[in-house]
Formats: C-alpha cells, sequence, structure tokens
C-alpha cells in the first residue's frame, strides 16, 4: 500500500509538470522538428516520470544513514552492480554521440567498446577491485588519502567535485539542444523538469535511488534502441550489403576521406591517412587502449562506485565482468545505427543524405548534423509507441546520468572535501543531511552551469577535453600506488600536478595559431533579406542574388570600388555599380569556396521564406544591400587544430582531433608515471606498516570460501577476453 | 539492496515493461485496423504489435517472479 501512496505522491508531482512540457510540445510547430510525437508516446514518457519519482519516495526509508545514502548499504548484488556499473557510463549523449561518431568514422567507433574498454574493466575487476574493495574506501580519491596523504587527495578531490558537476550541467545543456531539436520542446522547461525529478530522487534515496534508475534505464536504453538495428539491417538487405552500401556512400558524404576504409577495425589503421579518424595503429593501442581506456574506467569515481558498493569482493569483482560483457555488446545500438546511417538514410530522390558536424555553418540550418543520425532513424522505423520508448529511452540516459553524476559529487564533496577539510567531528547524520543538501547543490550548479552554457557554448569545447585533463594523471598516479610500494607521497602529489599541467600544455599548444586562425569564407544573409535563386539541372542552384536588406561576411575580401584593393572589415552599403563576390576566394594564397549561408529569407518572385547553403557560387548584391564584414583571425581557436603544431603531439600533421587526443593522453600517463617515479627515487617513502591492504604485495586477498566455478571471476574475465580477440579478427 | 522486505528493483521493471507492453501492443492493433497515412518504413512488419508483446511478456515474468509480499 506504501508503494501505492508513492505511486499517487509522484503522479501528483508529474501532474504539475508536465502540461508545460506538453504545452510547448505542441506549440512547437511540426515542420522544423525531426519528430513527431503522438499522444501515446506522451503517455510513455509521463508514465516513466511517475515511476522514477515513486521509486525515488520508496527508497527514502532504506537512505537514512550515511552509508546507505553515500554507498547505498554495500549491499548489491553482482548483477545489480555491472548493470548500474555499465549504465552510468551509457547516456544518450554516449549512444547519439558514439552514433554520429560511428557515421563520422566508420566501424573504427567501435573500438571505444572494445579495446577502449575491455582489457581496461577486466584490469579493474581483478587487479585494482581488491585494493579499493579491501580498504573500504568511499572514493577514488579517499584511496590517494590513504595511499599517499592529503595533497593528492584534496587535488582529486576538488577536480573531480568541479568535473563532475561541470559535465552534469554539459549534458544538462545538450539534452535540453537535442530534446528541442528533435522535439521543439522549450529548453528551460526541459532543464527544469529534468532537474527537479533528478534532485528528487537523489535527494530522497541517494545512491540507491541512482542505482534503481540506472538498472531501470538499461532495460529502457536496449528496449527502446534494439529494434532501431534490427530493423535498418532488414531494411539494408543483410549485414553484408549494408557494409557495401555504406563503404559506397562514405565516399560521397565524406568526400575528404575519399579512400578511406569504414568497415574495418585494424586494417586501416596501418597509417594516419587509410581511416577517417586520422589516427594509426600505436595512438589506437597506447593513446585510447591504455591512457584514456584505463584512465576511465580504472579511476573515473562515478563508475568504480558503483562496484565497490557490492556486498562482497566476488560480487564487486563479476559485476564489473558482468559490466565488460554487457560493454562489448553496446556497438549493437551506437555502432551499427552510425553505419545504417552511412547506408539507408537518403533523400527523397535517392541520394545519400549527408550529415554534417555542428561546427559546420549549414548545421540545423539546410543540413541534419552527425548527432541526428540515431533520432533520424528513429523517425524513419519507429510508429507511434515504439517512439514514445526510444525517447523515453534518450530521456532516461540523460536523468540517470545526471544523477550518477551528482551522487558522485554529494560523496566526494562529503568525504573528500567537506569531511577532511571542513568539519572532522561531526555525527553521521550531519554527514547524511550534507549529502542530501549537496545533492540539491550539486543539481543547482549544473542547472547554473547548463544556462552559462546558453551564453558561453563554446564552454562545450574545453569540457570535452577535461576528462583528459584529470583522468588520465589520476589513473597514472593510483596505479603506481597500489602496484609499487617504493611511491612517495610527494611522488604521487607531483605525478598527478605536473600530468595535469602537461595536458592542458599539450592542449593549448595544438590549439594555438601563431599566423592566426582563421573560419571559412563565408556570407550569411540576413533574415528577411529578399534573394533571387537561379537554378539549373533540376534543383541545383548556380547563382543568387540579393536584392534587399543585410549580410554579414567573415573573411571575404569585398571589392567594393572598381580600381580599389578590396575590402575585409567594416560596415559598408552596395553602392550603385552593385558587387559580385566570386565563388573562389583566395586565403592565403589557397583558394577556398565561398560559403553562402540562408537561414531565412524571402524568395523575390514568390515572396515566399526560403532557407539553403551553398558553396562555391558567385553572389550578386544588388544597390543598397548593407554589408557588414569581418575579418576573423584568432591566436588560439578551442575548435581547431593547427596541423604545424599537431605533427609534434600525434607524429603527423595528418593527425586528426581523435588522434590528437588519445596521443595526448598517452604523453599525459607517460609524464605522469615519470615525474612520480623520478620524484619518489628521491624522497622518503611511506612505512611499510601504513600501506597494508593498499598495496600489492603488501594485501592480503581474503579468502571468500570456496565458490562454483561459474562464479569465478578469473574464468569469467578470460572468457570476455577471448571473445573480445575473437571479435577483432572477425571484423579485422 | 535487498533489505529483507524491500521491494527488487526487477519488480519496477516488471511494472513498467508490462504497461509499455499493454500500450505498444494496443497501439500495433489500433494501427492494423486504422492504418496510419504516413507509416514508417517496414510498417508492414507490425514490430510495434510483436515488440508490445515481447515487453509485456518480459514484463509479466519480471513483476510476478518479484512481486512485493504482503508486508509491502
Amino acid at each position: 500500500m506504501k508503494l501505492l501512496k508513492n505511486l499517487c505522491i509522484a503522479a501528483f508531482l508529474f501532474v504539475f509538470l508536465m502540461p508545460f512540457k506538453t504545452a510547448t510540445a505542441a506549440a512547437g510547430g511540426a515542420a522544423s522538428h525531426l519528430l513527431n510525437l503522438s499522444p501515446i508516446d506522451m503517455v510513455i514518457i509521463a508514465i516513466y516520470f511517475v515511476v522514477v519519482l515513486a521509486i525515488g519516495f520508496y527508497l527514502k526509508k532504506y537512505a537514512s544513514t550515511s552509508d546507505t545514502f553515500f554507498m547505498a548499504g554495500r549491499k548489491m548484488t553482482a548483477w545489480i552492480a555491472g548493470l548500474s556499473f555499465i549504465s552510468a557510463n551509457l547516456s544518450s549523449l554516449e549512444t547519439m554521440g558514439w552514433s554520429a561518431m560511428a557515421y563520422q568514422y566508420g566501424m573504427l567507433g567501435a573500438h571505444a567498446y572494445l579495446i577502449g574498454a575491455i582489457p581496461a574493466i577486466l584490469f579493474l575487476a581483478i587487479v585494482m577491485m581488491p585494493f579499493y574493495y579491501i580498504c573500504r574506501t568511499h572514493s577514488v580519491p579517499g584511496y590517494l588519502k590513504l595511499r599517499y596523504g592529503e595533497g593528492p587527495r584534496a587535488l582529486a578531490g576538488i577536480s573531480f567535485t568541479f568535473l563532475t558537476v561541470m559535465v552534469s550541467g554539459a549534458s544538462m545543456f545538450a539534452m535540453a539542444k537535442i530534446l528541442n531539436l528533435l522535439l521543439g520542446w522549450d529548453m528551460n522547461v526541459s532543464i527544469w523538469v529534468s532537474s527537479i525529478t533528478v534532485g528528487i530522487y537523489v535527494f530522497l534515496g541517494g545512491l540507491l535511488s541512482a542505482v534503481f534508475n540506472e538498472v531501470l534505464q538499461f532495460f529502457l536504453i536496449w528496449l527502446g534502441t534494439i529494434l532501431i538495428p534490427i530493423l535498418g539491417i532488414i531494411s539494408a538487405g543483410g549485414w553484408h550489403k549494408m557494409l557495401e552500401t555504406a563503404q559506397k556512400n562514405a565516399a560521397i558524404i565524406h568526400p575528404t576521406v575519399q579512400n578511406a576504409d569504414f568497415t574495418s577495425l585494424w586494417r586501416n589503421l596501418g597509417s594516419f591517412d587509410t581511416n577517417p579518424m586520422g589516427i594509426d595503429w600505436f595512438g589506437m593501442v597506447f593513446g585510447l587502449g591504455l591512457a584514456v581506456s584505463f584512465g576511465y574506467w580504472c579511476t573515473d569515481f562515478l563508475q568504480v562506485q558503483r562496484v565497490i558498493i557490492a556486498k562482497d569482493l566476488r560480487s564487486a569483482q563479476n559485476g564489473t565482468v558482468i559490466g565488460a560483457m554487457l560493454k562489448m555488446l553496446v556497438p549493437i545500438i551506437v555502432t551499427i545505427p552510425g553505419l545504417l546511417g552511412l547506408a539507408v538514410l537518403l533523400n527523397p530522390d535517392g541520394s545519400p543524405m549527408i550529415l554534417v558536424p555542428e561546427s559546420d555553418p549549414r548545421a540545423n540550418i539546410t543540413l541534419r548534423t552527425f548527432n541526428d543520425v540515431l533520432p533520424l532513424l528513429m523517425g524513419q522505423y519507429l510508429g507511434p509507441g515504439l517512439l514514445g520508448l526510444g525517447v523515453t529511452a534518450m530521456i532516461a540516459g540523460f536523468m540517470s546520468g545526471m544523477a550518477g553524476n551528482v551522487s558522485a559529487f554529494a560523496t566526494v564533496w562529503t568525504y573528500d572535501v567537506y569531511k577532511p577539510l571542513l568539519n572532522r567531528k561531526a555525527s553521521d547524520k550531519h554527514y547524511l543531511n550534507m549529502g542530501r543538501w549537496c545533492s540539491i547543490l550539486g543539481v543547482l550548479i549544473s542547472i547554473a552551469t547548463a544556462y552559462a552554457l546558453f551564453y558561453f557554448s563554446n564552454i562545450l569545447e574545453f569540457l570535452q577535453v577535461l576528462v583528459f585533463f584529470f583522468i588520465v594523471p589520476l589513473f597514472g598516479t593510483v596505479i603506481l600506488g597500489m602496484l609499487w610500494k617504493r611511491a612517495t607521497p610527494a611522488g604521487g602529489f607531483w605525478g598527478f600536478l605536473a600530468a595535469i599541467i602537461i595536458s592542458m600544455s599539450m592542449w593549448v599548444f595544438v590549439h594555438t595559431f601563431p599566423d592566426g586562425s582563421r573560419p571559412h569564407p563565408s556570407v550569411l544573409i540576413s533574415n528577411n533579406a529578399v534573394v533571387s535563386v537561379t537554378k539549373q539541372d533540376g534543383d541545383k542552384i548556380s547563382r543568387v542574388v540579393v536584392e534587399s536588406g543585410q549580410i554579414q561576411t567573415t573573411n571575404v575580401a569585398i571589392p567594393l570600388e572598381a580600381g580599389k584593393e578590396p575590402v575585409t572589415s567594416g560596415q559598408f552599403t552596395v553602392p550603385q555599380t552593385g558587387i559580385e563576390l566570386s565563388g573562389i576566394v583566395k586565403d592565403d594564397s589557397i583558394a577556398k569556396n565561398l560559403r553562402v549561408l540562408v537561414p531565412d529569407a524571402v524568395e523575390a518572385d514568390t515572396k515566399q521564406h526560403t532557407k539553403f547553403g551553398v558553396e562555391g557560387i558567385s553572389l550578386v548584391l544588388k544597390p543598397g544591400v548593407t554589408i557588414r564584414a569581418s575579418y576573423i583571425a584568432k591566436k588560439f581557436d578551442a575548435a581547431a587544430f593547427n596541423p604545424a603544431h599537431t605533427k609534434y603531439v600525434a607524429r603527423s600533421e595528418k593527425a586528426k582531433p581523435m588522434a590528437v587526443n588519445m596521443y595526448s593522453a598517452f604523453w599525459s600517463l607517460l609524464v605522469c608515471l615519470s615525474v612520480t617515479i623520478g620524484v619518489s627515487l628521491f624522497t622518503k617513502p611511506k612505512p611499510v606498516e601504513e600501506l597494508r591492504n593498499l598495496v600489492m604485495g603488501l594485501t592480503d586477498i581474503p579468502d571468500e570460501g570456496p565458490c562454483p566455478w561459474y562464479h569465478n571471476p578469473k574464468l569469467w574475465a578470460a572468457v570476455v577476453l577471448i571473445i573480445l580477440i575473437a571479435i577483432n579478427i572477425i571484423f579485422w | 539492496m535487498h533489505d529483507e522486505h524491500q521491494i527488487p528493483i526487477w519488480f519496477f521493471i516488471g511494472l513498467l515493461l508490462t504497461i509499455y507492453g499493454v500500450l505498444i501492443l494496443g497501439c500495433g492493433i489500433y494501427n492494423v485496423i486504422n492504418p496510419p497515412e504516413h507509416p514508417v518504413k517496414l510498417a508492414n512488419l507490425h514490430m510495434d504489435i510483436w515488440w508490445g508483446i515481447l515487453l509485456l511478456v518480459i514484463g509479466l515474468i519480471y513483476s510476478i517472479k518479484y512481486r512485493p509480499s504482503g508486508t509491502d
């Protein structure tokens, strides 16, 4: 009966929240949105909100002490720990983002789930878990305190709390933006509805609530998404036909990497220019497979927290191995949709649909973006009801990711910042209340970050690399501490700090342009300007004339007066003679196509509103048109990589952003290990007695008694490893 | 996790999937009786009916197997 009562409370809350959402959806206008939900879809979404709130209310009574609130009472079974471990990482940003990656990079995207995850997860399960588990730490920074002392713990604790709320805010912003683009929902409503829901259930149930919702989300994501690869492959004519079509279409969709192989895992990694990712095998193995992967899976507290709360060490290890097994399956719902995007997303005339990166000026004006590949497939194959389930899976993924970050923030703040630095001797109830209110504080800071991103969207560029700044050095410090008893507190601190600094320095270096980074020459025709468009060969635009209105030019030389030097900046009115801008623009002696973007203009003949984007055609400006010209050359550009600098970090000028990130992580790990070892050799280690249960060789792994063979984590780890090798050979 | 009287997460999952199964199956049957004007691709496979049945079966198995005892 109590459950019924909780359901009623949740329904009551939802009734207050949902009308705003539905009203906004209805007002949004369907034409410009990717997906149109029917009433049954809205009911399915509403039921999800009611159930998660009900779970939060129900679990409140089970989170009455700090241990139950922060560590869920350490009673999880292996399956729940494993599902939660993998779900915490399976957010919607992950599924949409890696589908987009597979659309952009082909099958190479699957490496994030294979070499980029499995060896590290198995290492966590078999080698590192005993240390985390036996020392009964509340967090990874907590382990650093025990192993190295207060300095590394404070550095890790503060950087982690900062990181989690920033990432949580970025996820919230991304969710609101995506729901706005896909469904037309108001961004403010999306942010507040999801935040209030997450805030309520984490406040009430703590980590237990977060874990319950992660397990729920796992089922929703799989059941809501798996139909896309099934139907897509049927529609493409089978697996081999799909790969063949994807490879053929990739040459049209990604013309800059025409000869790249999109359908293999390894045979295209011989050099930087034979694959769409612009990376070689060394970067893939040592950058992704070693530095990034081990950093993320072994020391990201959000992940580790999910399994150290298992009821015993064997469950923690088996849970982690289960997580590895499930992780290997994720390419089915992530990589295959990306490949399907190349194969089955077609324009009405049967030509492949071209999607572009978010940074492309045509994005969301005339062309959809890489990130839309999964929603586009959902719209193509899922009818009413199933579409609601798919969208619910997406929302569940966002909210569960946010809840994970908020609960991890509350734990690390309370145990690794507040308790050791601000209030050492408070009661258990005090820390419990601190955790509860920190959950709310975490949500509020996330909301503030999300709103900051409205105005400073470039912060997203910075946030994406934060993981590389902190997590990789953290892994270097932790692993040396676990495996080498000679590692000293000073070595740990300086190794960690030096690696963070070197990571940041490399990032600044590859984004620095001594000669200035110049955006592509482009013309933006302002809203409601009047244009005439000449077409040839059907719908192909061959000439655009701006009859009246305003245009903005970037890095375009404008021949304002005959016989005089063209101008690149300032505000002018087109003279009586008119102006014609060539479709080809010289930029530092390199010929580039002039890009013309028209988000909302009026056609002179029909008076109809129109939008389009074209490249390489001439643009005629009639007398009276106003020009606002600007010349941009940035010394530092977070959105661009300087090839002259990337060759020092990633060994080649041909290395693309992904390769640069992988190599940066590798160097960062190398610096961390080198400095920690170097400083440790010249400083005093901790006494052996203080290192018991923290370092290999000084830790007795407790005998948990005999177990049947099918409960042995080492056996299952070996099975997972064999499957991993087989997958890599099959898709070589 | 498994406090003696705590309802397991599997029950909540079963409950949600049962409800979703009923709704999606119902929607699929409605679409057979009244075919939509603009059907999605491969609508002829009636995936909503099959998926609704699958969700319903999984949901019922979980709901029944992990149903709360009388004390809850």
